[in-house]
């Protein structure tokens, strides 16, 4: 739990800093039968990140990384648009499109588990040519779709409440459920945090690595449907573009290590939240929307500094002595010789 | 013979760790132009020497001259420039540069700023053939073997300006041949009038190449000898040392074994372990006897399925198998608790309780998660067991001591009620007293049918449990001795040292 | 592949990777030759170098850090930053152009500087502490200005119109001429100084490195700074090319250098690779649209397919030299 106090503290620190500039920053009201407020929108708006990151929670938890999220999420909406405005129905598209999303996932996961290639070049593989894909499904147009089914994904409510929340508790609860009821979370975090002696207490790894990166292709597939279905068209060019970045932040903010092992899908969910939060703070709080990046770049640095044993150790205890290499480096001798 | 002033003294050394006496007045000291072995088993302190003489560490207590003058190096750098030159048994060099850069690099000759690389093939070239080798030096290091590479290190580390050359395990990855031109070049160093302190397991090499030898065990000085008056038998005695009271044998009658449960035939492995033919019967503690290097985790591995073997077959049961993965021995009920419990062991970010269940859980596959119920129950009975402490299962298994952390290990074989449980070095690194409960519970499960591969480096306590011993010495399997009462560790020191020739 | 098998087996696996692109670069172009009237000529190579001039020093700089076995994802925000303050500056206050390059060039080694030394002193890993920096750069573009903002200096335009003719009526951009320094520049750095050799020394073997007494922190920290300069150097030639600064400029780029610098060969864990290969590697990607652009009724997006597909070609390639060459 401790791990969860720096990204609560931050995040509490972000809703305060609302509340100082919009009094009325917590309310939430009832219009037309829906749900509105600041709270909900970023719930709302946070919603496909929440997902991607889940996905690349597990990812990172084995030690590898997923760059090619973000055209998964494009490829999985281009899809769902180019399905449904051919007349496919509702049921179809998604399939086709998360269906596809799996076997590209496995791919990845193909990739760095059976062939051996390190995890962020063989994603970049698909990073760089999904884009093109999700381009090549559209036909490099934006589709535009009208479909009442299909904005419910991301757009629409449900017993007043987005749509997309109900997706994100649902994605949550199987993520959880596979990973803390089931033994999965055990053994990728074995996975993660020791390889060779997961190995030696006979743990099968590629299969569990290659179903990792399928999860997390999926999770971006939904991520994917949802803001098609948001804006109700398919931009095979911008949808999705750097949320990979995005989640990856979130997974780090939340405290999972990036060389792999123990994870929290909690911190992740924070992590998440911290940064849709941020970007509706700078709204809020009437710092000029250009400066959303400056100050998100200022908050990762913080709280990643902050999370860094060696920062912590040279700011709080060694304070007025140089930094030098020396100490890291004696580390290292003494770990080989 | 006259003594030449030594060029080095290290006297009433002392380094004390959290918890460890690492070092405890220890006296070193190297004469120019020879070969001084250090001697010692795991953990008697070889390392921790070298490092306080390099600046790895600061040493505690004592004083190093060099040459007469008092020094204390801050780093291995330091102790490089002033001529205290060191090259580990995992070469330490880049293999993606070439030979001449490997030499050279951090002091490579320039010539108006820039590196004169046609100046620094040459010198390359000419150090390599004062240790009589002639390589491409504009290669990459990685086209050459390890040995060469070993080669290139000594290279690089006597063009600076050597007065003393560490060697430590040069040899544990090098064939025959290998070794006799690495002692070639260590001859040759040796009448430029260098000193050169060797550390190997191999006695043979040590008694081929050294002149003097310092015996360390648990961290204390046993003695220095000139190698040709020390019998192989009186340097093992003082590796290992001797317990003074007779001891109690903890297995049971060396009863009939008659039921073979894992049989290997001709098993081998190229560079690990010559092929070696060894029978285990149910119930039946086998002990593997040898010193550090001598095969004894190789054998193990081969029969976890941790490594291909090279060479052979197993059985198990009386019906051949492949072993091809940890995974498949487990299928035939076949544990291994490694020697290395950090790298091959724990997985330090997960609970005792998450460590002690992932083998059983590995086999079930994740979709069928041992139920809480089941754990916490399993976990309770081990930790009560093995008196595992703090007896708290949900607590880090990195904060825990070394011999807690060897009983995780092994209640995690334990409760997938293994037919083979083989233990290396299961009892090294704890204390005492966990060592004793250890002893005690391999007793017990053989006791109960099981059989048991045990693997120490301490002879009393492989006397002490097993029924019978093999024996291995610089990777071959030498000698199989029934423990019949006769067997005393002075007959199997012996066998050691004389490779089974006595016996 | 079969000078692998034939005679010493080491010089050319070492220069094989570059050999390989060379070989893509030229089939490729072959190719378009055969396919194309008005292709196979000297210009259409020179023009790849104009149109990637900038591309070509971004991804030198990239080179550095992925010797070392880094990775810098911010060199497309600092192109675009460099861009943005070049010509606020000059449209604004007016400053002149020899006053506004050497500024945009410090501040770009220095955010360089400054991403080594966290990397370094607290152990964070490059990808995010370079990905904080891709966000800071970025951001501080849009604080600057939203909008694209002209760029009308005068000697700042004639230099960007200038042509240098060649022989055959064969022309260049000035900004070749300062891209091809650069590239020598950092041949000459990495094979004949010693920081060159220490960064592949560091990435090769970090601990070893450490062990030799080779000063491995100033080491990363410098790769993090040449690959600032080269950023803004890259953003100074896309003002060249573009004639304005905006903070849309280069988005993605920083991709197409790790793209150029793994088709080049050069391996991503570290320690083994040319520039002469990130060079192929910019041209080969700078072909591929030329091809593409000749061929009229293929989309963009192929580009992007078939640079993943090179990639991925490449990516197994290593693969298959690096187990072979580890046995």
């Amino acid at each position: 739990m401790r791990r969860l106090l720096w990204p609560a503290v931050v995040l509490v620190l972000l809703l305060a800093l609302n509340v100082f500039f919009t009094p009325s920053f917590f309310s939430i009201q009832v219009t037309e039968g829906h749900l509105y407020g600041s709270l909900i929108d970023i719930l709302r708006f946070g919603a496909p990140l929440i997902l991607v990151s889940l996905g690349m929670t597990l990812v990172i938890a084995t030690g590898g990384i997923d760059l090619s999220v973000g055209s998964v999420v494009a490829i999985s909406g281009a899809l769902a648009c180019l399905q449904i405005s051919e007349d496919a129905s509702l049921f179809t598209a998604v399939a086709a499109a998360l269906g596809l999303c799996l076997v590209l996932g496995a791919w990845n996961g193909f990739l760095v588990a059976t062939v051996g290639i390190q995890p962020i070049i063989a994603t970049l593989v698909l990073m760089v040519a999904g884009r093109g894909l999700a381009q090549l499904i559209t036909g490099g147009q934006i589709i535009t779709v009208n479909s009442p089914a299909y904005k419910l994904i991301g757009g629409g409510y449900w017993l007043t409440v987005p749509f997309g929340i109900f997706i994100v508790v649902a994605v949550l609860a199987i993520t959880a459920f596979l990973t803390r009821r089931l033994a999965l979370g055990m053994l990728i975090e074995s996975v993660g945090g020791n390889a060779e002696a997961s190995r030696l207490a006979g743990i099968r790894a590629r299969g569990i690595v290659i179903m990792v990166y399928a999860f997390a292709a999926l999770c971006a597939g939904v991520a994917g449907l949802m803001i098609s279905s948001n804006v109700s068209s398919a931009d095979g060019n911008n949808a999705g573009l750097w949320i990979e970045l995005d989640a990856i932040l979130a997974v780090v903010i939340g405290g999972t290590s990036l060389s792999g092992g123990r994870f929290s899908l909690g911190g992740t969910v924070l992590g998440a939240l911290i940064i849709q939060t941020l970007t509706t703070t700078i709204y809020s709080i009437g710092v000029p929307p250009e400066t959303t990046l400056l100050f998100k770049a200022l908050v990762v640095t913080a709280v990643c500094l902050i999370q860094s044993p060696s920062f912590r150790a040279k700011a709080f205890r060694r304070r007025g002595k140089v930094p030098s290499a020396g100490p890291a480096a004696e580390e290292k001798v003494q770990v080989t010789a | 013979m006259i003594a030449p002033a030594p060029v080095l003294t290290m006297s009433g050394i002392g380094k004390q760790f959290p918890g460890v006496k690492a070092l405890d007045g220890v006296d070193l000291r190297l004469l120019p132009g020879e070969v001084h072995a250090l001697m010692g088993e795991n953990g008697a302190g070889k390392s921790t020497l070298i490092k306080v003489l390099t600046g790895v560490h600061p040493a505690d207590a004592g004083t190093i001259e060099l040459a007469g003058a008092p020094v204390a190096f801050a780093s291995p750098l330091e102790a490089q420039h002033a001529g205290i030159s060191t090259v580990y048994q995992e070469v330490n060099l880049c293999t993606n540069l070439s030979v001449a850069e490997n030499i050279f690099i951090g002091r490579e000759p320039r010539r108006r700023g820039r590196i004169d690389w046609k100046r620094m093939r040459a010198r390359a070239g000419e150090l390599l053939a004062r240790l009589e080798l002639s390589l491409d030096v504009s290669a990459p290091l990685s086209t050459y073997s390890l040995a060469i590479q070993q080669m290139v290190a000594i290279a690089r580390a006597i063009d600076i300006e050597a007065r003393v050359l560490i060697l430590d395990e040069p040899t544990s990855s090098l064939d025959g041949d290998e070794v006799e031109q690495l002692f070639r070049v260590m001859r040759r160093l040796k009448e430029e009038g260098i000193a050169i302190l060797f550390v190997s397991h191999f006695l043979d090499q040590v008694y081929e190449i050294s002149d003097r030898m310092t015996i360390l065990r648990n961290g204390r000085l046993v003695g220095e000898h000139l190698t040709e008056r020390l019998p192989q038998v009186e340097l093992v005695a003082k590796m290992i040392g001797q317990e003074l009271e007779e001891l109690e044998r903890m297995h049971g009658e060396a009863g009939v074994f008659d039921r073979p449960l894992v049989e290997a035939r001709e098993l081998g492995r190229a560079g690990a372990i010559e092929p070696f033919t060894l029978t285990i019967h149910e119930g039946e503690v086998v002990g593997l006897a040898g010193l550090l290097g001598s095969g004894r985790t190789e054998i193990a591995r081969l029969l976890f399925g941790a490594d291909h073997a090279g060479t052979g077959e197993i059985a198990v049961g009386g019906a051949p198998v492949a072993l091809r993965t940890p995974r498949a021995a487990m299928n035939h009920k076949i544990a291994f608790c490694s020697e290395n419990r950090k790298a091959d062991g724990l997985i330090p970010d997960l609970t005792v309780r998450e460590n002690i269940i992932l083998a059983l859980q590995a086999t079930r596959g994740w979709t069928r998660p041992v139920p809480r119920e089941q754990q916490d129950e399993l976990v309770g009975r081990y930790i009560k067991a093995l008196k595992i402490s703090p007896p708290n299962p949900e607590h880090l298994v990195r904060d825990l001591s070394g011999g807690n952390q060897q009983k995780v290990v092994l209640a995690r074989w334990l409760i997938l009620e293994p037919r083979l449980l083989i233990l290396d070095e299961p009892t090294r690194g704890i204390d005492v007293g966990a060592k004793a409960e250890i002893q005690r519970l391999v007793a017990e499960l053989s006791g109960g049918g099981m059989a048991v591969l045990f693997i120490s480096a301490e002879l009393e306590e492989v006397l002490r449990l097993s029924h019978k011993v093999e024996v291995l010495r610089d990777r071959r399997l030498v000698a199989e001795l029934p423990n019949d009462g006769e067997l005393t560790t002075d007959v199997l020191m012996e066998t050691i040292a004389s490779g089974g020739r006595a016996s | 592949m079969t000078t692998l098998t034939v005679g010493r087996a080491s010089v050319p696996t070492k220069y094989l990777p570059v050999l390989v692109t060379g070989c893509l670069f030229l089939a490729m172009f072959v190719a378009g030759g055969i396919r194309y009237e008005g292709f196979a000529s000297g210009q259409v190579i020179l023009n790849v170098f104009i149109d990637n001039a900038f591309l070509l020093v971004v991804a030198v700089g990239m080179t550095f850090v992925i010797l070392t076995g880094g990775i810098d994802l911010s060199v497309g925000s600092v192109v675009a930053l460099s861009t943005m303050i070049s010509a606020s500056l000059m449209a604004g206050p007016g400053w002149p152009p020899y006053l506004v390059i050497p500024l945009v060039l410090v501040i770009g080694s220095g955010l360089g500087l400054v991403m080594g030394y966290i990397v370094h002193a607290f152990d964070i890993q490059p990808f995010i502490v370079t990905l904080a920096g891709m966000f800071l750069a970025r951001g501080l573009c849009y604080t600057i200005g939203t909008e694209s903002i002209p760029i009308e200096d005068p000697t700042f335009t004639a230099f960007a119109q200038a042509r240098l003719d060649l022989f055959a009526d064969m022309w260049i951009s000035p900004s070749v001429i300062v891209a091809v320094v650069v590239v020598l520049a950092a041949v000459y750095v990495l094979h004949y100084t010693r920081l060159g050799r220490a960064v592949y020394a560091t990435g090769g073997s970090e601990q070893s490195a450490l062990l030799m007494g080779l000063p491995v922190a100033r080491t990363k920290i410098t790769v993090y700074t040449i690959s600032g300069f080269c950023s803004a150097l890259g953003g100074v030639l896309l003002s060249f090319y573009m004639l304005s600064g905006y903070g849309l400029h280069a988005v993605g780029m920083e991709l197409d250098a790790i793209a150029a610098v793994v088709i080049g060969g050069t391996l991503l864990t570290g320690g083994s690779g040319f520039l002469l290969g990130t060079v192929l590697g910019v041209l080969v990607l700078g072909l591929i649209q030329t091809i593409i652009s000749f061929e009229g009724t293929l989309s963009s997006w192929w580009t992007k397919i078939f640079i993943g597909m090179l990639l991925f070609a490449f990516i197994l390639l290593q693969r298959l030299f690096s187990a072979r060459s580890r046995r």
